[in-house]
């Protein structure tokens, strides 16, 4: 009876995950798992197209669209956001914008780089860039520090008349990132990365429930988040870390 | 490659529902399938206007119904499609008669192309437009099932039914809850249309698209019928306490609700020690806004005491803003340590001028990740022996010991040198 029971389940189970709707909804692990750069841009956090590093995203949209893409960063990295807007041939010029949340949907600063630029009327396109802070391995709950995890960056026009407002615009988006390396390590580390439903996801993938499919963030580096045991802040040749600070901090860990 | 994949995911597919056919009545399965199938409706207009011959040299309709159907041709398997009309059978004069002319050409369901095609072939443009109560219609049309529901709206004129604002419309149906998006497609739009159609839009998270050419219409639909057939998570909605002590206690998960201009939703979280509480809130623009606000999300015991807190602010154009928080909650010795219940307030500083409606109030989207507590300070200094005096000792100690093992060393060579 139960061995019926535990059967049939399976196989229910087999036949939902594998139905031919069940299995499209399925989020392949990263859009970009097979080395193509998606070609589309979701419109909200949700549904934010997920792009890895290193590869130019595409997507065509109208002005006054909010293009949405999310990223994967990791400790020791210090993202570099480009943004490239083709234009409409005849606009009466617009002012766009490029904004970097992290994965607690904190907007997260950039050091330098255009953020926000005014295209002339008819300029055919115009660049922008937002350099992040160096993503941190871990940092008080008080601070808003970029810390590992999913990167969301929302493209949009910010100063639009209305004769403008809906003309076809295209765009482009590349992240690539400078590793900082020790300079940036600190001690300590977070127990998952900021990945938005991670918690949703790891319960989901223990009862292997195919209903739970579609996830927030499937985001992930190509090799992994780094889970922080080895820290490059140890005791190198060249790190200060490892003398003594003054007579002062002695003792002090 | 994506092609391959899915080829193969179909043949597994084809597999395991031959497998769980033999076991199971087909019923079963289909029924939990087209649950959380994706569904479009789309609306056309068909009102007098279309016959404009504006586009590509061609009438309205006809680029309406070239695009059609190629969308029809490459809509994928899985979303279950709907046409609805509006403006198609009514020619007379008749304000009142003209505005409830709106009617289902093809019911929403699994899509028979050549029925569809055929359908779509036999429209003339005929009447007016009632743009807000086809709307109306078409949410109602897309009702039940859970999977992501999207109404592509496409019209050639501002709506000609007032007092009926169809953009009042819209927020209605966004308030429901039933996570719909309207997407709309202005054909040779002027100034009113396109504030018009981009109000609706924005009231439901969705896009505004200018339309000037047949292929501009096609490339559109084809995306937007693409982007509801991209699995997303779908929130659970909840009702947020105007005090903790009222609220409701939340999981991990996401969660959707509304808050209205100036108003407080306080959420429950119970936290385990040793457990990291992730909350991130965005409160959606869903109708003019004034162009400063901001947002706060503060993490609060339940009596009273602030732990933490997310703060933005902003100003322009935007349609959302938002914010998070994290509340890692140290270890306790004691294993039987009861949970925290760990209050969520959140507050919007919207404000809107006088005469924007402040009900319903704007979507709230709210994240809840309970995961492990973080480790802090791992010690790469070995128990203090890696830094400061004790390194130092440490290193006059080995030095020490080298300098003897190395004499040790040197004086044995030397004995062993004599001997030979």
């Amino acid at each position: 009876m139960r061995i019926t029971r535990v059967l049939s389940t399976t196989l229910l189970a087999l036949g939902l995950a594998a139905t031919p709707a069940a299995a499209d909804s399925t989020p392949s692990a990263s859009p970009s798992e097979d080395g193509s750069a998606p070609t589309t841009a979701g419109t909200s956090f949700r549904t934010a197209t997920e792009v890895d590093q290193g590869r130019t995203a595409t997507a065509s949209g109208s002005a006054g669209d909010y293009l949405y893409w999310s990223f994967p960063a990791d400790a020791g990295q210090r993202p570099t956001v480009t943004a490239k807007v083709k234009l409409p041939e005849e606009h009466t010029g617009q002012t766009w914008q490029v904004d970097v949340y992290d994965g607690l949907r904190r907007r997260q600063s950039c050091q330098y780089g255009a953020q926000t630029r005014t295209a002339a009327p008819g300029t055919a396109s115009l660049e922008l860039a937002c350099v992040l802070r160096t993503v941190r391995a871990w940092s008080e709950p008080w601070a808003d520090d970029p810390l590992p995890g999913t990167y969301y960056v929302r493209l949009t026009v910010v100063g639009l008349k209305t004769a403008d407002l809906g003309l076809p615009v295209g765009a482009e988006l590349r992240v690539d990132s400078k590793d900082i390396g020790g300079s940036a390590a600190v001690d300590g580390s977070l127990a998952e990365p900021l990945v938005p439903g991670v918690a949703v996801k790891s319960s989901a993938d223990d009862e292997d429930d195919p209903s739970a499919s579609a996830v927030l963030s499937s985001i992930e580096p190509d090799d992994g988040w780094s889970s922080g045991w080895w820290s490059t802040a140890g005791c190198g040749p060249g790190s200060a870390a490892c003398w003594p600070r003054s007579p002062g901090s002695a003792g002090t860990p | 490659m994506i092609r391959t994949q899915r080829l193969a995911a179909g043949l597994c597919a084809l597999l395991a529902a031959l497998t769980a056919g033999l076991a199971f009545p087909a019923g079963a399965v289909a029924d939990e399938t087209t649950a959380n199938a994706p569904k479009v409706n789309l609306v056309l207009d068909v009102s007098g206007s279309m016959r404009a011959k504006d586009i590509d040299g061609g009438s309205r309709m006809a680029a309406a119904k070239q695009a059609f159907n190629e969308v029809l041709d490459a809509t994928p398997e899985e979303v279950r499609l709907g046409i609805r009309t509006l403006g198609a059978n009514y020619p007379g004069d008749d304000q009142k008669t003209g505005c409830k002319d709106t009617a289902q050409l093809y019911p929403v369901g699994p899509l028979d192309r050549t029925e569809a095609k055929a359908a779509v072939a036999t429209l003339t443009p005929t009447g007016w437009t009632p743009i807000g109560p086809a709307l109306l219609k078409a949410a109602e049309d897309l009702d039940g099932g859970t999977g992501s529901k999207r109404i592509v709206l496409i019209s050639d004129g501002e709506d000609t039914c007032a007092p009926l604002d169809p953009c009042e419309v819209a927020r209605e149906i966004a308030a429901k809850g039933i996570g719909l998006t309207i997407d709309t497609l202005g054909l040779v739009p002027n100034v009113k249309m396109r504030q018009q159609l981009s109000c609706i839009a924005e009231a439901t998270g969705g896009t505004y698209t200018s339309v000037e050419h047949t292929d501009e219409l096609t490339d559109k639909v084809n995306q937007l019928v693409d982007r509801a057939a991209d699995p997303v998570v779908t929130p659970v909605a909840t009702r947020g306490a105007d005090s903790c002590a009222k609220a409701p206690t939340l999981k991990s998960g996401l969660y959707t609700d509304r808050e209205e201009f100036g108003q407080e939703r306080w959420y429950r979280v119970d936290l385990d020690p040793g457990k990291e509480l992730r909350a991130s809130v965005s409160v959606s623009a869903d109708r003019a806004m004034n162009p400063d606000y901001g947002l706060l999300v503060r993490a609060v015991t339940v009596h009273g005491r602030e732990i933490v807190r997310g703060e933005a602010a902003g100003n322009g154009r935007t349609d959302v803003i938002s914010t998070g928080l994290r509340y890692p909650k140290a270890e306790s010795d004691d294993d039987e340590a009861p949970a925290e219940t760990v209050c969520v307030q959140v507050t919007n500083s919207y404000s809107a001028a006088a005469g924007v409606k402040t009900t319903p109030g704007m979507p709230l989207e709210l994240t809840v990740d309970v995961v492990d507590g973080p480790s802090q300070a791992s010690d790469v200094a070995s128990f203090g022996l890696g830094r400061g005096w004790w390194l130092l000792g440490a290193l006059v100690l080995a030095g020490f010991l080298a300098g003897v093992l190395w004499g040790w060393l040197s004086r044995w060579r030397v004995a062993v040198w004599r001997t030979n």
